[in-house]
């Protein structure tokens, strides 16, 4: 983790040069020194830091503006109040309490149902005994490399057929056989001394009782993981309830979005638009900063050979 | 997860040391009444994911090769056999050197971007000040920020009237060039929105790799008198290269699948149609044409393909300097 030290103690040097060459490191507050950790450390990481909040803000802030303080010439930076006008229009132009109840549902039974799915498969694969496993986990292997984008079309073809379209259960249902999960639980699981399993199999306990009393409470992070980066995933959830949706009814929050856009074209309806994508954005901004490291770790995963 | 296709450890369970006997004749006692029984909990456990795994993933890639030979209208219960007319359509018409253009660039900019702009971003965070943690997480949110809201938010930014960047712009006395109206405009918009959601990502991957450099083999460096821009040019690059192969193929494989922000900041997909846009928008478009949809997604399948199969040729091959 320590970042190496530019300048290591060398008992080799002669001592003059030492000295010379000790010289910021005396006196960490020393002008050369100050300087160069803010223009190497600080200056890159707050622009950077400023470029993704300040979209962000503005967003924030543009979402409590009036009309007329949008469609200016001179840039107004901070609204004039904060009045929740945008927020009522927003809600009642589209109904966005419904969206919201349609993507709190669809994420909470798809990410739960995935989940399930995924420490079943994951366990299966790892501790019971079957013929064909490796090319089994290979099928899952090359599953994670198809995009679902180039499924769409089959999958409406299907789902309208069986008459999902418009229906909660035709938003969940395509993608709830999960690859990722299953994969990532599976790498978690192998690391699991085999020791704990087998004296449960000796006292008795089944499959059933392994997987829930042993194995599921000793990898509680890894699948808080996976649970997280599901549930991102199925709230961001975009292109499959756009195609297989038209009715409000059953939108989830960024198709509802779109529709929203489509209702507020004209520059006056900027700010019901943040309002908008406020609402859209700031749950999932809420889980990402309580539970940061888990996402981070989860959708970064398999980076580094571990 | 790319990489760890090819070092994955074998599927077998750990056998543990049994407390007599040889191992395997241990092994063999212990499973073999079992064998029958755990093969139906292996089905009772893995069936209903494998299932649904083959029917909404598997099954699509073959009935997009069946439709793809179709003359058909999406919504039509009638359909014409055609064979590969609709290919020929494609890589015969205007489409198919706009549509493979248009991937082609978003593709190479969106990866060169978010990685070169990604490792520049791990290397500040990599340094030794306070709040790195915070500017880590910092960056890494757009990635997992809803990319209909985001896009959104940066068309307003853009907006021509009434955007902060056209008013920015007039500071300066210039005038905002329509974003959103000029093809070529609009995919350099949408390239950066892009880059600003995704590039936090390879900056989390990319900082990971460079804490995980080895500390003796940099630091032998520095005492050789290597200062810190040589030390980054001929020791942390080589060493990042299995990161930097990882975020490639990641990076080359998301963008390729780039979605949310093109519909939403430029619906028409003038001057911003990829291939999976392509594909959406005539299927779902104004044109309903599924089995020339079809046909595209059958390309830009056969083009994730390619890619994949030449990754695990080359992880074959890498260099490995650790």
């Amino acid at each position: 983790m320590s970042s190496l030290s530019p300048v290591n103690p060398d008992p080799t040097l002669p001592p003059v040069a030492e000295k010379e060459a000790f010289v910021p490191r005396d006196r960490p507050f020393s002008l050369p020194n100050l300087m160069r950790t803010i223009a190497g450390g600080y200056i890159p990481l707050i622009l950077a830091t400023l470029v993704v909040f300040l979209p962000l803000l503005w967003m924030i802030l543009s979402s409590f503006k009036q009309p007329g303080e949008i469609i200016t010439m001179d840039l107004k930076i901070l609204p004039e109040s904060l009045n929740f006008q945008n927020y009522n229009i927003a809600m009642t132009t589209v109904p966005f309490a419904q969206f919201f109840i349609n993507s709190t549902i669809v994420t909470v039974v798809g990410a739960t149902v995935k989940v399930l799915l995924a420490i079943l498969t994951a366990y299966a694969l790892v501790f019971v005994r079957f013929p064909f496993k490796n090319i089994i986990f290979m099928l899952i292997l090359v599953a994670l490399m198809v995009p679902p984008q180039v499924s769409i079309l089959p999958n409406y073809i299907l789902i309208a057929g069986m008459g999902g379209k418009n229906t909660l259960w035709g938003i969940i249902l395509p993608g709830l056989g999960t690859a990722f999960g299953t994969f990532l639980l599976r790498q978690h699981f192998m690391t699991l001394p085999a020791s704990i399993l087998e004296s449960a199999e000796i006292d008795g306990a089944g499959h059933w009782r392994r997987l829930w009393q042993i194995v599921v409470p000793v990898s509680v992070p890894s699948i808080a993981t996976v649970a997280l980066v599901t549930v991102v995933s199925e709230w961001n959830e975009y292109i499959w309830p756009l195609i297989i949706t038209d009715r409000p009814e059953t939108m989830t929050l960024p198709v509802g979005l779109t529709l929203l856009q489509n209702s507020e074209s004209n520059a006056s309806g900027w700010g019901i638009l943040m309002a908008g994508a406020v609402l859209v954005i700031v749950p999932i901004l809420v889980v990402f900063a309580a539970l940061q490291r888990y996402i981070v770790a989860g959708l970064t995963q398999g980076s580094v050979t571990g | 997860m790319t990489r760890q296709l090819a070092s994955t450890p074998s599927t077998s369970p750990p056998v543990p040391p049994g407390p007599s006997g040889t191992p395997g004749e241990l092994r063999r006692r212990r499973w073999s009444g079992r064998s029958r029984r755990d093969f139906f909990v292996f089905l009772a456990l893995a069936l209903p994911n494998l299932l649904l795994i083959a029917v909404f993933t598997y099954r699509p890639l073959i009935s997009n090769i069946y439709y793809s030979t179709l003359d058909w209208t999406l919504g039509s219960a009638s359909a014409t056999v055609v064979g590969i007319e609709n290919y020929v359509t494609f890589f015969t018409s205007d489409d198919a050197s706009k549509v493979l253009g248009t991937t082609a660039v978003f593709t190479l900019v969106t990866v060169g971007g978010s990685m070169i702009l990604g490792l520049l971003i791990a290397l500040a965070l990599n340094s030794r000040v306070r709040g790195t943690t915070f500017a880590r997480s910092a960056v890494f949110a757009p990635y997992v920020l809803s990319g209909v809201g985001v896009g959104l938010v940066w068309l307003f930014i853009f907006d021509p009237g009434y955007g902060v960047l056209a008013w920015i712009l007039r500071g300066i006395g210039q005038q905002s060039p329509q974003w959103i109206n000029d093809p070529q405009l609009s995919l350099v918009m949408v390239i950066l929105v892009y880059v600003w959601k995704n590039l936090g990502y390879c900056a989390v991957v990319y900082l990971a790799g460079l804490q995980s450099l080895p500390q003796d083999v940099m630091e032998a460096a520095a005492l050789d008198g290597a200062n810190g821009f040589k030390r980054f040019l001929s020791m942390s690059i080589p060493l990042l290269s299995p990161t930097t192969f990882f975020l490639l193929i990641t990076t080359l494989l998301s963008s390729l699948q780039a979605f949310d922000l093109i519909r939403i900041m430029t619906p028409l997909g003038a001057g911003t149609s990829t291939l999976i846009y392509e594909a959406y928008l005539q299927a779902f478009g104004a044109f309903n044409r599924a089995g020339y949809s079809a046909a595209i997604s059958v390309v830009l399948f056969a083009i994730l393909l390619v890619i994949t199969v030449l990754q695990l040729r080359f992880v074959e091959r890498k260099v490995h300097y650790s």
